[in-house]
This record gives C-alpha cells, structure tokens and sequence, in this order.
C-alpha cells in the first residue's frame, strides 16, 4: 500500500477478500485526502474494470485480490492486455483451489496469473519474499506497466500480507516510477492509437479528456483502434504484444544471488519461501557445506539467463514452493542436465528452512 | 427531428460510414438521435466518450467521431464508471443491449445506487441479435426464441424500475420509433447522476420473424406488462463523483507510520517462541502484540502471527510471537519456548504446541482447564485469587505479564512502559501488576 502511495498510485478499486482486504481498507482510508480515488465495486469484474476505465482517463491503476478473484479478473486482464493498458494487479495468494483453505497462505497463482486469461499473451509477475521489498517491487510494478503498457501482477501471499513484523525503515528502497508517456493532450492532430511495428517497441499513450478524441477497444483492431479481423492487421497487433514483452525480458529480470564457489546444490525459491531458504542457507553453511540460493523475483517472464547462468556448475537445483511444483516445471523447462528437486506443501504450512535441509544434506 | 444542425459548430459527431444493422433494425434510428441530442448540446468530440458493451449495440461506437471504449460483455458500466470518477468532466455515454443488462446486472444496480453521472441508453430489443436471437432478460413471457422454442418463462425484467427505485436520478422508457427521443436523450445527458434511457427497438433479424412483432406490438406489449413509457423516475439525490470529492476534501491523510525505536540492548541470543491462546474477545492478540512491541524496544526483531475464525468474539484466538536477534525470514514455530493458555477454547487449539515442547520450556495456564499432556513445565495459575479483580477478557494480558516477568525473554520494564502507553495505560499497568502476583494455585 505504501509503494502503491509512493508511486504516485491514485485510482484503487477492489473487492473484499482475505487475505487481500487490508489493501483495500488502507487504499480507501489514504487515497481521498490524497487527491485519488479509492472505490470499493460490487464485485471483482466491476473493480477491475473501474481500473481500466480510470487508466485510460490518466489515472495510475492498482487492484487488489486473492486467487478466486483472479477468477473473476481473468476476462478483464485480457482486455487490458488487448487494449495496452498500464494497470498493477495484486494477488495476495491464499491456499485453493476454490475457496479453499481461507485463510492459509500458499503460492498457488503463479501459473495461474500467467495463463489466466485466453491467448497465452505474456504479462509480467514480480513477486516480494519479505514486507520491505512489496513496498519496493510494487513500485517496479507500477513502473514496468507504465513501460511495457500491460497489466503487472504483484504476487504476495497471506504470510507477506498478514503476519506482522518488525521491518527495517532503511529497506525501504525507493525505485523511481516513471511519468506516463502520453501524446500530448493539446494536440489536434495526433498520430494512431496505436503501432505494431516495430513489433518490440511501445508507443505513447492517448488518454481521454485531451483536444482529440481517442479510441480504445478490446477487440482485434487496426492502429487506430477500429475492430477488424484482417490477418495481415491482428497478425502484427498479436505479434507486438508479444515481443513488447519478450524482447525486453533484460529489462524485467530481477533475482537476488547469494552464491558460493564450489557449492553443489543450488537453492531456488520465491516469495515467503525464500525466507525459509534463507534461514536454510544459513543452517546448511554452519554445518561447512558449501550451497547457492536464487530468490527469483521477477517470475514472468522468467529470467531464463539467471536460472541458467545460476545453475552452470552445480549437481543439482533444489526448489522449495507452497504449491504442488508450479515453478519447477519452469526450471525444468530452461535448466537441462542437472537433477531439479522440487520441496512441495500444500497444506497451508509453511515450508521450514529444516525440511529444506534435509534435501540438501 | 427537426433540430437546425447546420447552424452549430458540429454539424454530425457521426462518422460517414453506414450503419452496418439489418434492415429494419432499430438500433441505426436510435443512434441518430443520440448523434443529434450531442449536436445539439453542443459537444466536441473530445469532450464525449462513448462505452459500448457487446453485441450488435457494441458495433455503435465505431461510427462516432467522439472518444470510444469497447470493451467486455455486460461491463461498459465499469469502465464508464472508472472514466467518469477519473474525470468528471467527460460526458460519458454507455450504449449496451438488452443482454448486457443481464450479465451486468449487479453494474446497473450499482450504477444507480451510487447514482453515477453517466448515460445508459439500452438498444431494447428483447433478444441476442447477435448470437442468433436467444432469449434475454428483457423478453416478455411467452414469446419464441431458439432458447425458449415453446414460449418464455421468465419475467421479463423492468430496467427503469430496477434503477429507478435503487437511486438513479432519471429513469426513461421509450421506443425507437419516439418522436421526443432526442429531447429525452437530452435531457438525460444533462442530468447530473445516473440517466438510464430504455430504448425498445425491433430486432428485425430474429425477434421480429420469431413472433411476428412490430411497432405496434412493442407498444402493445408495454401495456399487457403493465409497463408505462415517458420520463418515470427523477431524483434529485447527488451525483457520486461530485458527492466523493466534496467529502473527500479536509480529510486526513490516513497513513501514520510510528516507529519503534529500540532503546535497550537485548541480550538474547537465540530466536524465542511466544505463544498466546485463549478465545476471540479475549484480548489474546493485543496482549501478543505489548510483547512484540517490547521486543522491538529491545532492540530484537519480532513477527506476530494470529490465528482466530472468521467471526468476532466467539471462538479461539491464538497469537504466535517470533522474538530473535536476527532478522526472522521464516516465519513458522517448530517449537514455543513459553505458552500462556487462558480459556478452554485456547486448550483446543494448543495440541500441537504442548506435544512439541520440553522440559526446559514453560506452559502457563489459568487454573480449572484441562491440558493434553505435554513434557513442558507447567505453572497453573489462580486468577480467582488475585487480589486485583481480572475479568476474563484481561486474563490474557496477566498471565502474559507473569510469563514475560518470570522468563527472560523481554525486559518486564520494557513490556511495562509498552503496556503503559496510550488510553488504556493506566488500567494495563493494574492488570500487569496483578498478573505478576499471580501465585499457583
């Protein structure tokens, strides 16, 4: 919440849901005296939605839920993504499926969130292992969805969200969000909503409310935002935003390494659990073994050049994560040749750094 | 339509492209007279922005030269809304189907419970042209569609009532074929809150070959549904955007953050597990929490986790307390080294902590309650014998300050000036006091 305030976060609008609900109170409590808007909607679809609206009238976007209202995001995310719009979607993830275990933590969306809505387009998920870095990613959040115009997911859990802590002010880390580009309001003649190529690239946006009109949908559309189902116009359109993404990812990747030479297992993890991996690495290195660990934090798209780079060397990767081994079919994916180890609980419990220890030793 | 529109300064927000509806499709009439209603007051195109849901009304936008939004099925309210709330001074224009008002049903309720500045205007024609001709919300009982082949169950929903009575300022029922449309559509444009225009048309494609209707009928029809047509509903009450920026201004800006600031050294040397357990409206979690805080002042780190049911004051309530001089990453208790159990209801959620502990770690427990068996130290205290009264929601508290008094967790003075601050300091103090007098009983 104070990273969505520090980045200049000014339109919220959310549903109630534990463990997500706290944003939402604080978002509405903060943001009027604040100049923005803070909206509860009737449901999910309509919060989301709200965003989107308020993000095409200049606002600066954020929502707030937890895995079934990512359900109900699911059609809306698609939308932002179609129609290229900056928004930070935030999933304090809770143990399912369904309603589930409510409230127990899990990191169960994270494929979900990838492949939540129709088309398989890549968004991106950043993901905060301890309470100072969701101030931190969340304005990288809003950052990366004004670069990339597209939909960003923060991925908490109700571990991060609910359980209080003493935190260190100095971790705190201020990242700069960058202004909106925007054609220029005052403009009467102003170039096409939109641009396909080339296909990498990202061009300002036109927001309503300036001296010209400006056109938005979500369906396959031409430059200037008029439906059309011509190939050789949506081929380009589904092209660009694909690669506005993956030619980029260098820009995205984020992992925190705390490597040692020599060491012969490598350490992955993510969210809340890469706290217990680190109080593992801890364990494992008093004992005089030698271990690496990668705390991934930007899970999409993944930084495959990290993961690679992390585990040349090593005999085997070990992935610790609260849901039934959702990441490791990602290093399964990109890493070839070592043994990957997956330590799974979906119980509503957190790993412990000595079950991961286990494994190592 | 007789309005001179070739003396105002826009003579058509209409682009020059056809409409692309059926013949005999009321939708083309309709946004011709939406196009002169924004003519005539006026408006540039930047100035307006026109929401289309899906379906054959979500075609609409593309043949306007104003700003456009066409996005998801039964949504258009949503984002009208988030326009309208980021900038009031757009007049925004949702143009949706009878079908939308069925998947967004609970958009138009809120849209008119909140009385929102935008204009709803639904191209009413009882059935999904688009998708064939199924039934809708809107078809009246009995009539044919490929989804209802022998006749309509349903009560055909009366939009203008629904956000009429739920708060809407303007609520108008007509038909495409009306000679005032756009005075109406006017009018509900310069309405400050919400403007539903329910607009019956014929849907030439399917409604109208299914069951033979006609401009006659949609009259007809009307009146066997007991349903009137004209302007119905007008409310005065404030429109939501105004009403939510005026009461916005002269409020605090909310976030207060507070530091703790450590002021002693602690000498522990190895994270601690602090375990409180009693029942919901027992002040288990705030008691939890004066030990954490004294933690903190202690120079330590500290992580609270509570764990209690979805209601209030009924059930269990445990608070989980990590003390240590490192920073805590993990946040799970393999083991608590102290637990203090004050109600039955904290009994039935300390199995599991009693069962892990050891001789060398300590259980306080109120008299008169049953523990499962456990290798820890337990002290049972008498409350009841307590010089100082200590009703039952603060046995919580005086039993922890007799916990943290008698083991060498958190400095007792620390926790006594934590304990001591703010409005209940004074009476905190007393049940502290009591709490460290406690004798076993």
């Amino acid at each position: 919440m104070r990273g969505a305030l520090a980045s200049g976060c000014d339109f919220f609008a959310g549903y109630p849901i534990t463990p997500a609900s706290p944003i939402l109170m604080m978002m509405l409590r903060d943001l009027p005296a604040r100049g923005g808007i803070g909206m509860q909607g009737e449901d999910e679809i309509a919060s989301i939605g709200m965003c989107i609206g308020a993000a095409m009238s200049g606002a600066r976007a954020m929502t707030a839920t937890s895995a079934p209202g990512i359900s109900l995001y699911s059609e809306n995310i698609g939308l932002a993504i179609m129609g290229e719009l900056p928004l930070v979607v935030v999933d304090v993830q809770r143990l399912g499926p369904s309603t589930g275990a409510a409230t127990t933590t899990a990191q169960g969306d994270i494929q979900f969130v990838r492949w939540g809505t129709g088309g398989g387009f890549p968004i991106i998920a950043l993901c905060p292992s301890t309470i100072a870095e969701c101030y931190t990613l969340t304005m990288k959040a809003f950052d990366l969805a004004e670069r990339f115009r597209c939909p960003v997911f923060l991925m908490a859990d109700k571990e991060l969200a609910l359980t209080m802590k003493s935190v260190n002010p100095s971790d705190y880390v201020d990242v700069e969000v960058r202004d909106r580009e925007v054609v220029d309001p005052t403009e009467l003649d102003p170039p096409l909503e939109y641009r396909y190529e080339p296909a990498g690239d990202v061009v300002p946006m036109q927001l309503y409310g300036g001296k010209h009109p400006v056109r938005f949908t979500g369906s396959a559309h031409t430059e200037d935002a008029f439906i059309t189902k011509k190939p050789d116009i949506i081929g380009p359109l589904n092209e660009h935003l694909i690669r506005k993404i993956t030619d980029h990812v260098d820009e995205i990747s984020m992992v925190k390494t705390d490597f040692e030479d020599g060491a012969r297992t490598l350490l992955v993890s993510y969210g809340v659990t890469a706290g217990s991996m680190r109080e593992a690495v801890t364990l494992v290195r008093a004992n005089g073994t030698r271990v690496s660990a990668l705390t991934v934090q930007s899970l999409w798209p993944v930084p495959e050049s990290e993961i690679v780079a992390a585990a040349a060397g090593v005999d085997r990767v070990v992935i610790a994560e609260l849901n039934p081994g959702l990441y490791k079919r990602e290093l399964e994916r990109v890493i070839h040749d070592v043994e990957i180890v997956g330590i799974s609980r979906i119980d509503g419990v957190l790993i412990s750094p000595e079950q991961i220890v286990e494994v190592i030793v | 339509m007789s309005t001179p529109i070739e003396l105002l300064p826009n003579p058509t927000l209409r682009t020059e492209d056809d409409y692309p509806f059926c013949p005999g499709c009321g939708h083309g009439p309709v946004l011709d007279a939406l196009n002169s209603a924004l003519v005539r007051l006026e408006l540039e195109p930047h100035e307006v922005v026109i929401v289309s849901d899906i379906g054959c009304s979500g075609l609409s936008d593309q043949f306007f030269t104003t700003s456009a939004f066409h996005g998801l099925h039964g949504r258009s309210i949503t984002y009208a809304t988030g326009i309208k709330l980021a900038r009031p001074d757009l007049e925004v224009v949702v143009i949706m189907g009878d079908g939308g008002t069925g998947i967004g049903g609970a958009h138009l309720l809120s849209a008119a419970r909140r009385n929102i500045g935008i204009t709803v205007l639904v191209l009413n024609n009882f059935n999904f042209g688009m998708t064939g001709g199924q039934h809708s919300t809107t078809t009246p009982e009995g009539f044919i569609t490929p989804t209802t082949p022998s006749g309509n169950l349903e009560h055909p929903l009366d939009i203008c009532a629904t956000v009429g009575v739920n708060g809407a300022a303007y609520a108008y029922r007509g038909t495409s074929f009306d000679d005032d449309l756009v005075d109406r559509i006017v009018e509900g444009i310069e309405v400050d809150g919400l403007s539903m225009m329910d607009v019956w048309d014929l849907c030439t494609a399917y409604f109208v070959r299914n069951n033979k209707f006609s401009r006659r009928q949609i009259d007809q029809t009307m009146e066997v549904l007991g349903l009137e047509s004209g302007v119905l509903y007008r409310s005065d009450k404030p429109e939501f955007t105004t009403a939510y920026r005026r009461l916005a201004e002269g409020q605090h800006e909310g976030l207060r953050v507070k530091s703790v600031v450590a002021t002693t050294g602690s000498t522990l040397e190895k994270r601690r597990h602090f375990v409180v357990a009693g029942s919901a409206g027992g002040r288990v979690r705030s008691a939890a929490r004066l030990v954490a805080l004294a933690a903190m002042r202690s120079g330590l780190w500290a992580a609270q986790r509570d764990d209690y049911p979805i209601t209030v004051k009924s059930g269990h309530s445990v608070s989980e307390v990590i003390i240590s001089p490192e920073e805590i990453h993990y946040n799970g208790i393999d083991k608590p080294d102290v637990v203090v159990i004050v109600s039955d209801d904290g009994v039935g959620k300390a199995g599991p902590y009693l069962e892990a502990m050891e001789v060398t770690d300590t259980v306080y427990v109120v008299a008169g309650l049953v523990l499962p068996a456990t290798a820890a130290k337990v002290i049972v205290l008498d409350a009841a014998a307590s010089e100082t009264r200590i009703p039952k929601a603060s046995l919580a508290l005086a039993l922890v300050s007799h916990a943290v008094d008698r083991s060498e967790i958190v400095p007792f003075d620390l926790f006594e000036a934590t304990a001591g601050e703010g409005g209940f300091g004074e009476k905190n103090l007393e049940l502290l006091a009591a709490g460290v007098a406690l004798t076993e009983a």
